[in-house]
């Protein structure tokens, strides 16, 4: 039974659909998704136009003109295409609220780390993993400014007359689609933690520093 | 079925199991500081929900505080909210927290074990990444998200799916001037930064039981440089005696009974990994990295690479980028390397050993004239007995600010920052770019090499020292 305060906080996943922007760099990390300078807010909100700061603007905020994502149509891609082990480095859901605030919801990789990957589902971004011939694929129409959709139910992006399924946690998606608020899910279980605490102060009780 | 020691931690820890394997884990310890909680204790306000064992919560102020004097209040207006906001959730949730004025300050991942809040066996998270360097005490240590910080102080659980198991074994003995930072800085330039993605890594061999506690903590924490979340040590004797008499270890007859459970903390000797590496600590030399990931490493007597001899385009693409950033021609000697800053610190490398080795090379010797030199201890009571053995005096002696404690320059977040293109040998843990100031220039060291360098105004090899 479904408690009633599993309220819906994130945003539903459903369909997408938007030209991508592609960034064809590996191991793109946390801190230049968004850097450090960033990180002193106590916000969710309004990290979207610092994201990808220092490859975005020059020394004097001015905006680089040949960063993609400056430039139409991609200051408005809803989908990001980037180069393998996206979202290395640092644990900051910063990176996740950053790319949310621009506008993106979905991002195409051929590997993740880990921390930034589930970072992602708490946020109602989509982090699609694909091989990385599908990814070359891809970002051509990211380079012929044509858009692609994806489809988180059906698992599958089509673009042109093709399509290509991908592979989620189905906890996860399930997650996603219904925008589900992981910690009252977590809170049904409150009889089982109770229980498994009752038995650790009797087997362990040094971790309660009793 | 023989189990891994990961293995084992992670079924004492089932609170519920899904049938698709997805798991709710218990966490024993929750350690969180200014930069990644705020968001979470405010998710907590909005819901009503309270923090479920605020006993089993710690908190800390590290990464955003100056390391000047901070007797005066601190200067910047949103580090000065990040930290106050801190403070008031605690108090208001009954959280436990080192303030700017406690002498148990200190960077977070220090702080844990020197308090015995650090303890084998158990689940330790905490909203940053480099968790992993509880693992050294044979526990399950990982960063987490804000939304997951949110989630363990509501429920004291997180929803974890169990990853693969990667043993990494070390055997033989160090050379004079090689250190665990150098074996782990081999490691990661071995796997490479992505390598460990998926796995949970057990770090193993003579080596690593010959290495003192602190020097398994180094190891442990950089784990996340190679993708992997958690990196974990089997605990012994050293470690029991690290925590006796710790202000949080277990006391009395508890202690007793907790030594009991440490030492069955082993994987099975016919235990299966999914992957496993083997490296001789006799091969391992001084290790410095040369570009802007930390897998991009080369021995002292080493040469920057040529990206005319990768024939993988991407890894091509990456090389170039990188010496474009770093301002490196390729193929150039590495002691060439001229240096203008020396940071000595962080969670990796700032603990009273780690000072230690810097001290023995620096003692009675000048930093080079051009060179800006920075010790930050990790924790007001590093800075204490660092005070107390006299290392302070041979720091400043040597030409060093000594500071107040705190992450400082390893990822730049209050003053102290590089500024663009200026270089610095830095014993911290990532070499990404901007991290240590916008295009700032870091190439990561052990302390001795760092000290080294401050002395030579170049990258140099620490074995030439040796005091």
């Amino acid at each position: 039974m479904m408690l009633e305060s599993t309220k819906i906080k994130m945003q539903k996943f459903n369909t997408l659909k938007s030209i991508p922007a592609y960034l064809p760099i590996v191991n793109i990390d946390t801190d230049m998704i968004i850097p450090k300078q960033f990180l002193k807010t106590i916000k969710r909100t309004g990290l979207g136009k610092n994201l990808f700061f220092e490859m975005r603007y020059d020394d004097d905020g001015n905006e680089i003109k040949d960063f993609s994502l400056n430039n139409e149509p991609f200051n408005n891609s809803k989908i990001l295409i980037a180069g393998n082990n996206f979202g290395c480095g640092s644990s900051r859901e910063h990176a996740p609220w950053a790319l949310l605030d621009f506008g993106i919801t979905c991002v195409i990789s051929s590997s993740y780390a880990d921390i930034f990957y589930s970072n992602c589902f708490k946020n109602g971004i989509l982090p699609i993993i694909l091989e990385e011939e599908k990814i070359k694929e891809l970002s051509e129409y990211s380079n012929r400014k044509e858009e692609i959709s994806v489809d988180l139910n059906e698992q599958k992006i089509v673009y042109g007359n093709s399509e290509t399924k991908f592979d989620i946690d189905p906890f996860k998606k399930k997650c996603l689609l219904e925008g589900l608020d992981d910690i009252a899910l977590s809170l049904e279980k409150s009889t089982q933690i109770d229980t498994y605490e009752k038995k650790l102060k009797e087997n362990k009780p040094w971790i309660f520093n009793d | 079925m023989p189990l891994t020691l990961y293995d084992k931690i992670w079924e004492e820890h089932l609170v519920h199991q899904q049938e698709d394997g997805t798991a709710l884990l218990f966490v024993d310890r929750h350690l969180i500081h200014e930069v990644t909680s705020p968001q979470a204790f405010e998710g907590l306000r909005n819901s009503n929900r309270k923090v479920r064992q605020p006993n089993l919560t710690l908190a800390v102020v590290d990464h955003n505080i100056p390391t000047t004097d901070r007797s005066k209040g601190i200067d910047d207006k949103d580090s000065r909210i990040q930290i106050e906001t801190l403070d008031k959730n605690c108090k208001e949730f009954g959280v436990q927290l080192f303030g700017v004025h406690d002498k148990r300050q200190g960077i977070v991942h220090i702080v844990g074990p020197e308090q015995g809040f650090t303890q084998p066996g158990t689940v330790i998270v905490c909203g940053d990444s480099h968790t992993a360097t509880h693992g050294a005490f044979g526990s399950l240590a990982f960063g987490i998200g804000t939304s997951e910080v949110e989630h363990v102080l509501a429920t004291q659980t997180l929803v974890q799916k169990k990853a693969k198991n990667f043993r990494v074994n070390v055997n033989g003995k160090l050379a004079v001037g090689v250190t665990s930072k150098d074996v782990v800085l081999q490691i990661i330039g071995n796997i490479g930064t992505a390598g460990g993605t998926g796995y949970v890594i057990e770090y193993a061999g003579s080596l690593i039981s010959d290495l003192s506690v602190e020097n398994r903590m180094t190891i442990c924490n950089m784990t996340i440089e190679g993708g992997a979340r958690a990196g974990l040590i089997q605990p012994d004797q050293k470690i029991f005696d690290y925590l006796k008499g710790r202000p949080m270890s277990p006391k009395n007859e508890n202690w007793d009974k907790a030594v009991e459970y440490w030492k069955t903390l082993k994987t099975d000797s016919d235990a299966k990994f999914d992957k496993e590496i083997n490296l001789t600590a006799e091969d391992i030399v001084p290790m410095v990295t040369w570009g802007t990931s930390p897998q991009d490493v080369v021995s002292i007597d080493g040469k920057v690479p040529n990206p005319e001899n990768e024939s993988d385009t991407d890894r091509k693409n990456s090389i170039e980028r990188s010496l474009k950033y770093m301002g490196l021609e390729p193929d150039v000697a590495i002691k060439d390397i001229k240096i203008d800053t020396v940071f000595i610190g962080s969670c990796t490398n700032g603990r009273i050993e780690d000072l230690r080795e810097a001290a023995q090379i620096l003692k009675d010797k000048k930093k080079a004239a051009h060179v800006h030199a920075m010790i930050v201890p990790g924790s007001g009571l590093v800075k204490e007995q660092a005070e107390q053995e006299g290392l302070d005096k041979i720091f400043i002696n040597a030409g060093f600010e000594w500071r107040e404690p705190g992450c400082s320059m390893c990822l730049a977040m209050n003053a102290d920052k590089l500024k663009p293109k200026e270089r610095c040998a830095s014993t911290s843990n990532r070499n990404f770019e901007g991290r240590q100031g916008r295009g700032g220039r870091t190439h990561l060291v052990s302390p001795g090499m760092a000290a080294a360098a401050a002395i030579a105004g170049n990258l140099d090899d620490v074995r030439k020292y040796q005091n």
